[in-house]
């Protein structure tokens, strides 16, 4: 990496404008905190004639709470975000995995849009995003647009973002009452690691009953995963042990993995229903809670 | 010297490094810069195994910033077929690693190297070089490599009169076996295998060489030994020692990673091409997959025993990966693994393999923990299967006083015994576990070794004290050389300031390894001192016109004794400085000598873990080292020393592994997917310093720096059998093996 144009514009739209422009001329990388795309330049993974740093744009380093939704600007930094005690009460699950990306030096930096765009099938905060049932605005040069989360990755390192566009915001729906997210992950280490396999939960509880659940997989398939037959599985249940059996089979189903240098296809499917009942489990406690 | 009496020996003074280190002000190797510096780069082989065709080098030399370039050809030529030792290296492998002649034989292996303005330039410059490469098929592992149609690294390394990859092997005997396991009532045989693993230095390899017009060379570099840094770099340039001034820098961590050189030579040869000093940085990736980690092992352990627990006949098998040249440590797996135990019959076989992998390099105790793991697992196995406590059984069978220890020796006073004791009546060895915990016990054993060592004592002008030695400080030698000095002279700590030389301004000592600095050190030192002692001994006999013998030092000052005692007024040690001139001149005193009497270091560890058997993690929740070190100079590096080998053993038998794809390269060259514990992995190592002194050493220091990491693979293995009843045989015991296994 010898020659980079470097830009740093203040505005979405000049942003925009500037992405859409230089990355039809070469390689345009995006730069929020950098966590992940220094180490790639440095690496030689990625090497681009552009970036544009997008830490001065003021809607992408919002915090907002409307009548309860939250709206989390894209490169707003881990450390930042735990700083906002009510998002964590109602989205803990979202903030804990957010908060397990890197070292505390790291969490300076790291952000929701960027482990979101970086498109790890590992992205610790995704499962938990999608699992909460958050949305995302992005912005390009044909306007403004909303994905659920889990429709915006196209495979490993792909998102379905089209040329120019740019992650903008969370828009996180109002929490239920008597509702709690997790997420838990499996690594051979403590912390400092990436996911084996990560599980969010989100439940919500009417009289002892499931009425809502969405599940969510990391690391078991090309991108994050909504599990569909685990929710359909405990919603009407009592979360009793037929049901949550039921789930987890299915999270094992939905499981899609490779054998690589961090775990196996077996050892990946059975982790899944592991971390799916502690997560769950998780997330029953914090539903009853609140 | 009575232990009571000590006042700087044994206590944990300042570290003289310390101030420097938390302010970010320790100079490391990468932190040396000049004016007119230019940055050198290495091209590395794409193929794990090749024979050169031809190198063209061309293009590059062509590039706009490119100063010189340099390859094999640039260095001299030591033919294939005979060895040229330098201590435990070979110097005829040592320029091959550096830079590939015939054939590389490792991804990553280094061709050639470009010095160039920037260190961008270099790289661009290094995809220019053409290689013509003939591609070979590969053997990584050992099983692959000692196949009968394995890929044949080295055409000339022969073993059973054909071609092979086995390139050496050694024995120990002892009695006879087959007659021992007849005496068996029980005898129990196991396969184990372990992966290679890298010490872990944070501290990349880096260099800074400048070599004048007249071929005179100073080299700024981080290593485990700066005259070994000189030896090896003139061997492969061909400038003679004499021209040679290599200066050691602080050492971010080497483990016996840094006990030979990779970039040095190569840096020398560059700059000397290009008149201008050379700087080479390795990134992590190139440490992970071109500088030495230790073997990856197969071994096979049989060990008989009667049923009142006396342990009749061990035998053991072991093949160690050597990488790409021979020399793996095979001395340290066949040589340690039976030393704490009194066995009348033993045999022990150790081979060594060359594979597709880079060179292996020194890694604590190199060899010894991969023996001791299929040791000591056979033995809680016999334990078990006699229904004796595994403590109680070693010390049934504890080499003592007096023991013919397997490797040879005959055993003076040493302290595995108390090491035993001293777990059986630690709080922890009885300490209540829950579910799904368990507890396992391992001993082990480092050879320790003496060598050449230099020191240098002189008292400044107004009355202290600087002493320089010749080692890298990697352990605490420097805190420790100061607390003995100080105790000597019988003057404050603070007086005291240890250097260490450079190899132009102390004599040859051999490099920090094997456990050996303090212990050779140390006996310089004193040696050094106590002339130092006797020169102002004279020197106040002079002042007061009185025989020297009339005279004794005692707390920093001379004071006359016997009949003249309370005659003068004693001098003290900055009066006799301030009269030095008139009364002799400088006063100060040196030493250099082959160090001997280094005697073996014996640990035995208690470790605790916790199993989740949903996710096959072991974790480690508590552990207790307890080992004989002689005499703890200072006593807080000492248990570093042992907290340190601990955690890297941890690591070993968890989670830590080179990894190979399917084209022969390595696939986790980083510290994300090669995981060595990180703190939180880790509770409290606890330690218990058994002092049984050296007889053979002044102070009575052992070395303590490569006995811990012995014992802690099969501890950890031992504590998962006690905790879930499933018996590991292959490190590392990570969560898919571990889940996979108790699945079955």
């Amino acid at each position: 990496m010898s020659e980079v144009k470097f830009v740093s514009p203040e505005t979405l739209e000049q942003a925009v404008d500037e992405y859409s422009k230089s990355s039809k001329e070469g390689k345009t990388k995006i730069l929020a905190g950098g966590t992940d795309l220094l180490v790639q330049i440095r690496s030689g993974a990625s090497q681009p004639d552009t970036i544009i740093d997008i830490k001065n744009i003021k809607e992408l380093k919002e915090i907002s709470n409307y009548n309860g939704s939250y709206t989390i600007g894209a490169a707003v930094a881990g450390a930042v975000l735990d700083e906002e005690k009510d998002f964590g009460n109602n989205w803990p699950g979202v903030l804990e995995a957010l908060r397990l990306i890197g070292s505390e030096q790291i969490q300076g930096r790291a952000s929701l849009g960027g482990n979101l765009c970086n498109a790890s099938p590992a992205g610790d905060s995704v499962p938990a995003l999608i699992a909460s049932g958050a949305t995302v605005n992005v912005k390009g040069p044909e306007g403004e647009r909303n994905m659920p989360i889990e429709s915006f990755h196209a495979g490993p390192g792909k998102t379905n973002l089209k040329n120019g566009e740019i992650v903008v915001n969370f828009q996180f729906p109002k929490k239920q009452k008597h509702s709690g997210d997790a997420y838990i992950r499996m690594i051979p280490r403590t912390e400092m690691d990436i996911a084996v396999v990560g599980c969010a939960v989100n439940v919500t509880i009417e009289n002892d009953k499931c009425v809502d659940a969405r599940v969510a997989l990391g690391a078991v398939a090309p991108t994050a995963l909504l599990v569909e037959d685990a929710s359909k599985a405990l919603i009407g249940s009592n979360f009793e042990k037929d049901a949550v059996e039921k789930a987890a089979l299915a999270c094992e189903a939905a499981c899609n993995p490779i054998d690589d240098k961090r775990g196996t296809v077996s050892y990946r499917k059975k982790v899944s229903k592991v971390l799916f009942k502690r997560a769950l489990e998780k997330a029953i406690e914090r539903a009853k809670r609140g | 010297m009575n232990e009571m009496d000590n006042k700087w020996i044994g206590k944990n003074t300042i570290r003289p490094d310390g101030a420097d280190k938390v302010t970010g002000r320790a100079e490391y190797a990468a932190d040396t810069i000049m004016p007119g510096m230019i940055w050198g780069k290495v091209l590395r082989s794409p193929h794990p195994h090749a024979t050169i065709k031809s190198i063209n080098t061309k293009k590059a030399e062509e590039l706009d910033g490119v100063f010189s370039v340099a390859t094999s050809a640039d260095c001299i030529d030591f033919p294939v077929d005979t060895p040229v030792i330098l201590g435990i290296q070979d110097i005829r492998w040592m320029a091959r690693n550096v830079l590939a002649k015939e054939k590389v034989l490792f991804h990553g292996h280094p061709i050639a190297a470009v010095a160039a303005r920037t260190e961008e330039i270099a790289e661009k410059a290094c995809e220019l070089i053409e290689v013509e490469y003939d591609v070979h098929p590969w053997a990584i592992d050992i099983d692959d490599a000692i196949k009968p149609d394995a890929p044949i690294l080295h055409d000339f390394i022969k073993f059973d009169g054909r071609p092979s990859n086995i390139a050496g092997t050694l024995e120990h005997k002892k009695g006879n076996v087959e007659e021992g396991f007849k005496d068996a009532d029980i005898i129990i045989e196991k396969e184990f295998e372990t992966a290679a693993v890298h010490q872990g230095y944070l501290e990349t390899h880096a260099c800074l060489v400048s070599v004048s017009p007249d071929d005179k060379t100073t080299i700024w570099s981080s290593s485990q030994g700066q005259f070994m840094v000189r030896a090896m770099t003139s061997f492969i340039t061909g400038i003679p020692q004499s021209s040679i001034r290599a200066i050691p820098a602080e050492i971010g961590g080497g483990f016996g990673g840094k006990t030979i050189v990779y970039l040095e030579p190569v840096a020398t040869i560059l700059s000397k091409k290009s008149g201008r000093p050379v700087k080479m940085v390795m990134t992590r990736e190139e440490v992970m997959r071109a500088s030495g980690p230790t073997s990856a092992s197969k071994s096979r352990v049989k060990i008989g025993a009667t049923n009142n627990g006396k342990i009749t006949a061990a035998q053991g098998t072991f093949y160690l990966q050597a990488g790409a040249f021979p020399g793996a440590p095979i001395r340290g797996a066949a040589g340690c693994c039976l030393a704490p135990y009194d066995i009348p019959n033993a045999h022990t076989f150790g081979y060594d393999v060359v594979s597709n992998r880079s060179k292996v390099a020194a890694y604590r105790a190199p060899g010894a923990p991969i023996g001791a793991y299929a040791v000591e697992c056979v033995l809680d196995e016999v334990a078990e299967a006699l229904k004796m406590c595994p403590l109680e059984f070693r010390l049934k069978n504890a080499a003592k006083e007096g023991t013919k220890a397997v490797h040879g020796p005959t055993y003076p006073v040493m302290g595995y015994v108390e090491t035993l004791e001293a777990c059986l009546s630690h709080p922890h060895y009885k300490a209540p576990l829950k579910k799904l915990q368990g507890r396992g016990y391992a001993s082990g054993f480092w050879f320790n070794a003496g060598g050449e060592s230099s020191a240098q004592v002189n008292i400044t002008e107004d009355g202290n004290v600087v002493v320089t030695t010749g080692h890298p400080d990697i352990g605490g030698s420097r805190a420790s050389i100061a607390n003995i000095t100080a105790e000597l002279l019988g003057i404050d700590i603070n007086r005291v300031s240890v250097i260490i030389g450079d190899t132009a301004t102390i004599g040859f000592s051999n490099l920090t390894g094997g456990s050996r600095v303090l212990f050779a050190s140390a006996l310089v030192v004193t040696e050094s001192t106590n002339q130092v002692i006797d020169i102002l001994k004279d020197r106040a006999s002079k002042i007061w016109n009185i025989d020297k013998e009339a005279i004794e030092w005692e707390n920093g000052e001379a004071r006359p004794a016997g009949d003249n005692a309370g005659k003068f007024k004693p001098l003290s040690l900055v009066e006799l400085a301030e009269k030095a001139t008139p009364t002799g001149g400088p006063i100060g005193a040196g030493h250099q000598v082959n160090t001997v009497g280094a005697e073996g270091g014996f640990a035995t560890h208690i470790c605790d873990v916790e199993v989740d058997v949903e996710l096959g993690i072991a974790r480690i929740i508590r552990y207790t080292a307890a080992q004989d070190v002689g005499k703890a100079i200072h006593p807080a590096y000492v248990e570093g020393q042992l907290q340190g080998g601990v955690v890297q053993g941890i690591g070993w038998a968890l989670n830590e592994e080179y990894i190979y794809n399917k084209e022969g390269k390595l696939d986790n060259p980083g510290f994300l997917d090669y995981r060595i514990p990180v703190c939180s992995d880790l509770p409290m190592i606890d330690t218990i310093l058994v002092e049984v002194p050296n007889p053979k050493h002044p102070q009575g220091v052992r070395g303590v720096g490569e006995v811990p990491i012995v014992p802690p693979l099969s501890a950890i293995a031992n504590a998962i059998y006690n905790a879930i009843g499933t018996r590991f045989y292959s490190l590392p015991m990570s969560p898919p093996k571990v889940l996979e296994k108790i699945s079955d």
